[in-house]
């Protein structure tokens, strides 16, 4: 596919994989896709931080975005899931996922809003939903997401 | 050139940089006792070193110039005249010095004339120049007042009725100099006067280079230091990294043959680590130093008298946090000046003193500094605090409501809430609070407020010292690791519940008998809320043993049970995620040398989360506690043997370093030894004189070291560092020892440093013969920690009962507290409240108008003598001055023996 496809509306999203459903996150937002491990797990922390590592010599948080949408991962385990690493705020987050998919270009014209009755939490951090071929695409804004955790953490 | 020497050059160059600006703001605002002040102490310093250094011209000149500042100080009118001749002088000061940069003596030639003219200005003595003091309109008579007097007392000889000590000049010298008309410089060889022009002219670029030497400090840019510091905190990291693959590999058949310069490796990232940290580390003083200024123009501007007063100057932090905290800290204070502090008729009718107290104060605290700005006006409302949440839907009225006051006080963070009722020039603007508030933030620190209606506000601010590198103990709990910093840890006690350390149970409650006191035990477990591993549970904890940390936040401890204990470790402090803040146990995390992340605990949330039931017990305890522990001064002492088994202690605060040498390095130069110590030969001393030595292998010493001065003081063997109380018992016929003490429970004869000092340098000080007067309660102030130390043992060991503190203000809130005390020996130059201001203070409080108070100075000088006799202090003494100070304090007692006679 290429980028241009859709002029200046196309936007680039990674799409990543949380019990069976299919999430986007911007591309430009996306620094890392890594596989974590030695995770140092931090007592007392929100149960939505799976830990925190050392990725590069940058402390990572790792947040378990199964425990922030409130689904059963697949993989219930942090050894073997896959991490995408994000930057907010200057410091580095870490989003757990099952699968990562690939990357999809699409016109931002068809961006549709959520659907009203979508989980109120789910409407909260996400932006809108593409219609693809055979299912449906979340898309997430990440800053809200943090931000969400960030003042759950102040709250 | 003499290290000595350049090191004064630059500091008097620098200083003669600031009393020149300073002295022009001064001759702009006469009345400005503080940078009258501020210039005179310089003088001061200037003098005194010129004195040391045997530089008898700039001692001269500089004390007169000191003189006629003197005068002023005193209150005596400021001529335009006067500042510009000590201008000039400063000036000749200049020439003196670069001179004396380029030809490292002393140039030949007088300056009587310039010294008469300041001494004619500042009235000490008459002299044939009349017209200099006519052209002077009569705007001097308060010296003309003076004029008979002062002579007199110069005529007298010694001021003090005592001797005067090496490096005092007295005016009787100065005016025998200028009559003399024979310059003091005799000691120059006769040769030089010839050699010198010569000399200069030849090497005139050589000298150059040399005095651009001089210059020694330099302005980095602060960019430059950050990257060194993540530089190092790179290295540290991997240094780390290195040693972890040591630790593994240890134990293996074949010796590494990298050990020994990972060692070294090991031991220059340390050293490199402390430059850096100390080039980023400045004084809080210097954040806070124009505050002063603020606060006195407020003060005029409100109309309330404000007394400012400034704990802990010198408590450093991190320049860019420093910066940081200005501008808030700044903000904080008007605040105070403004909202805080009532008009001194309200004060009045409240019962209060007119004049208002704010009160800053900075600290360290577990990792942290802690800056808090207390004032004692009027406190938060918290009444119209609620009706302004409401007003401004902020909150509902219900929710006000269930808040406790704390709460509502906390809303002065709230952006764009103001509480003054009326917006003045100095705030109220409603941009203040949350400013604050925000800045502290962003640098990780935190705000707190307490108020209490009518009697003050106390705002506190804790900034972690964030990129720092602490040493840390590595411990684990249920099969974590966790970080804690080493400061905070006093000891670790190995339990075992079959042995003599067990731990023992009150309710639920674990306690632990340590030594005399019952020390709170938690599980690091139960704190973090983490399931405690299977095996390492009660069961296990009644027969195997455990270990306890043994923790130390303010003046609370209390033991932290892990299950293991690692190594102590250099661990680089990151701040944690925004997303973990909140968890108040840990204050960081870091990265280990094997690449994984731990957490750093933070020994104030885990001493908060235990009980903080015990709250209230425990602020009623701390100020016992705090008046306890000045009481019976508990001491840090060094137990050695020196001669004989016997063992022997000295405060450990007095010893610089411990050190060895081989003996073989020992080097003799008549008949003293002395050894190779950083680049110069250090005097050694034996403790035991006439016993045997060692000939051979190590050789174990206490360096002490004073300013310039290091001397060696040989052991036989260094046993141990003891906390114990320093109580002689028994007087010592044993040259070179105080007395005798129960330390540990063994008689310990205590060295007495004075008598071993001056056996290095014959000049260090007069040692005097034990003078033992009855136990009587002695208030100490001095805020030189050397000095205190010096001095103290001396006191003890006059028998006296000693309590020192470390500023003018400390020693009159105790005397306020109702402490009581036979009498008051205190320092001149201290921060906070000097020593006349405190003796002041005494003397117009009822209870302490009669005691004895001694004046203890480095500086010795006719104008304060005078200041001193003014204020009806007993005696003013030299700080080397031992003997003066025993005798001093025996002429006190007869005193006060004849008053409760009457």
């Amino acid at each position: 596919m290429s980028n241009n496809k859709f002029g200046n509306s196309g936007k680039q999203y990674v799409t990543i994989r949380l019990a069976g459903q299919l999430f986007g996150l911007p591309i430009d937002r996306v620094q890392d896709v890594f596989m974590p491990d030695n995770f140092t797990f931090v007592p007392l922390a929100e149960t939505q931080i799976a830990g925190v590592l050392n990725l590069r010599g940058r402390i990572l948080t790792a947040i378990d975005l199964s425990k922030v949408l409130n689904v059963a991962a697949v993989n219930e385990t942090n050894i073997e899931r896959p991490a995408i690493s994000v930057i907010y705020a200057n410091e580095l987050y870490g989003l757990l996922i099952d699968i990562i998919g690939e990357v999809v270009t699409l016109d931002s014209e068809q961006l549709e809003a959520n659907p009203v009755n979508l989980d109120a939490e789910w409407a909260k951090i996400s932006v809108g939903t593409y219609r693809l071929e055979d299912e449906l695409l979340v898309i997430l804004d990440i800053d809200v997401l943090i931000e969400e955790l960030l003042n759950k953490e102040a709250a | 050139m003499d290290d000595l020497l350049n090191e004064f050059l630059t500091e008097t160059n620098e200083s003669l940089e600031v009393i020149d600006t300073e002295l022009v703001r001064f001759e702009r605002e006469p009345n400005n006792a503080k940078i009258l002040d501020n210039v005179f102490r310089l003088v001061h310093t200037i003098k005194g070193t010129c004195g040391f250094l045997g530089l008898p011209r700039l001692e001269m000149l500089a004390h007169a110039a000191e003189t006629l500042m003197g005068t002023y100080r005193d209150g005596a009118t400021v001529s335009d005249d006067g500042v510009s001749t000590i201008l000039m002088s400063i000036d000749k000061i200049k020439d003196i010095l670069l001179a004396l940069e380029e030809t490292e003596k002393e140039p030949e030639g007088k300056d009587e004339e310039l010294i008469n003219k300041l001494l004619v200005l500042a009235g000490v003595f008459e002299d044939n120049e009349q017209e200099n003091a006519e052209n002077e309109p009569k705007q001097e008579t308060d010296e003309d007042l003076i004029l008979p007097e002062e002579p007199k007392e110069s005529a007298g000889g010694g001021t003090m009725g005592r001797e005067l000590k090496p490096g005092e000049v007295s005016l009787d010298d100065l005016e025998a100099a200028f009559l003399n008309a024979e310059g003091p410089d005799l000691s120059l060889p006769p040769e030089k006067p010839a050699q010198e022009p010569e000399k200069a002219n030849a090497n005139q670029a050589a000298a150059k280079k040399e005095k651009a030497m001089a210059n020694q400090t330099i302005r980095v840019n602060v960019q430059t230091i950050e990257n060194l510091m993540n530089m190092v905190s790179e290295l540290v990291l991997t240094r780390n990294q290195l040693l972890e693959i040591s630790r593994r590999n240890e134990g293996r058949e074949e010796e590494s043959e990298f050990n020994t310069p990972l060692q070294r490796l090991s031991n220059v990232t340390a050293e490199l680590q402390e430059g850096v940290m100390k080039t980023r580390m400045q004084p809080i003083g210097s954040a806070w130093g124009k505050l002063p200024r603020i606060v006195r123009d407020l003060s005029v501007e409100l109309g309330k008298p404000i007394d400012l007063e400034m704990i802990g100057n010198e408590t450093e932090l991190d320049r860019q946090v420093l910066e940081l905290i200005r501008d808030p800290l700044t903000h904080m204070v008007r605040n105070s000046a403004d909202h805080g502090i009532e008009m001194p008729d309200v004060r009045e009718k409240a019962g209060k003193s007119k004049t208002g107290t704010i009160r800053l104060s900075a600290h360290h605290e577990g990792g942290h500094i802690l800056i808090s700005i207390a004032d004692d006006g009027k406190g938060l409302n918290t009444e119209k605090l609620s009706e302004k949440l409401i007003s401004q839907g902020l909150a509902s009225e219900s929710e006000v409501n269930s808040m406790s006051d704390a709460q509502i006080h906390k809303y002065i963070f709230h952006p764009g809430f103001s509480t003054a009722e009326k917006v003045t020039a100095v705030s109220g603007r409603g941009v203040g609070m949350d400013v604050v508030r925000t800045n502290i933030e962003l640098i990780g620190g935190s705000i707190d407020l307490k108020s209490a209606e009518g009697s003050g506000t106390t705002v506190t601010v804790k900034i972690p010292l964030t990129l720092a590198i602490i040493p840390a103990l590595i411990i684990e709990s249920a099969g974590e690791r966790f970080a804690i910093p080493q400061l905070a840890v006093s000891e670790l006690v190995r339990v075992n519940q079959a042995g003599e350390n067990r731990i023992e149970k009150i309710k639920n409650a674990e306690v632990l008998r340590l030594r005399n006191s019952l020390l709170p035990i938690v599980r690091l477990s139960d704190l973090l809320n983490m399931e405690r591993k299977q095996e390492k549970d009660d069961n296990v904890l009644r027969s195997d043993s455990t270990f306890v940390v043994v923790t130390e936040v303010g003046t609370r401890s209390f033991g932290v049970i892990v299950d293991e204990v690692f190594h102590t470790e250099e661990i680089v402090v990151k701040p944690m995620s925004g997303m973990l803040k909140d968890v108040s146990m840990f204050s960081g995390n870091t990265i280990m040398g094997d690449g994984s992340v731990i957490m750093i605990l933070d020994p104030n949330g885990l001493s908060q989360s235990i009980g903080s039931a015990h709250e209230e017990v425990e602020k009623n305890e701390l100020s016992d506690e705090k008046a306890k522990n000045k009481d019976n001064d508990i001491i840090s002492l060094l137990i050695f043997e020196a001669g004989s088994s016997d063992p022997k202690a000295v405060p450990l605060s007095l010893v610089t370093r411990l050190e060895e040498f081989d003996c073989s390095s020992v080097e003799r130069a008549g008949n003293r030894h002395m050894v190779q110590y950083r680049d110069r030969l250090m005097p050694l001393v034996y403790v035991n004189e006439e016993g045997n030595r060692q000939t051979e292998g190590a050789m174990p010493m206490m360096v002490f070291a004073e300013g310039e001065r290091v001397m060696g003081l040989v052991v036989d063997r260094i046993i141990d560092i003891v906390e114990a109380k320093l109580e002689l018992q028994v007087d010592s016929d044993m040259e070179g020892f105080l007395g005798s003490a129960i330390i540990c429970e063994r008689a310990t004869e205590v060295l007495d440093v004075g008598y071993f000092l001056p056996k290095a340098y014959s000049d260090w000080f007069e040692r005097k013969e034990q003078v033992r007067p009855r136990a009587r309660r002695l208030l100490y102030a001095e805020d030189s920690p050397f000095f205190r130390n010096m001095i103290v043992p001396v006191l003890i060991g006059a028998g006296y009962d000693v309590t020192a503190v470390e500023d003018g203000i400390e020693a009159f809130d105790l005397v306020q507290e109702g402490a009581k005390f036979d009498i008051v020996v205190t320092d001149i130059e201290m921060p906070n409240m000097d020593g006349f201001t405190l003796t002041r203070c005494l003397s117009e409080n009822k209870n302490s108008a009669n005691w004895p108070v001694i004046a203890l100075s480095a500086f010795v000088g006719e104008a304060s003598e005078e200041r001193a006799k003014a204020l009806g202090m007993f005696d003013f003494i030299a700080k080397f001055d031992r003997k003066g100070l025993i005798d001093a304090l025996k002429r006190t007692e007869q005193v006060i023996d004849v008053e409760v006679a009457a």
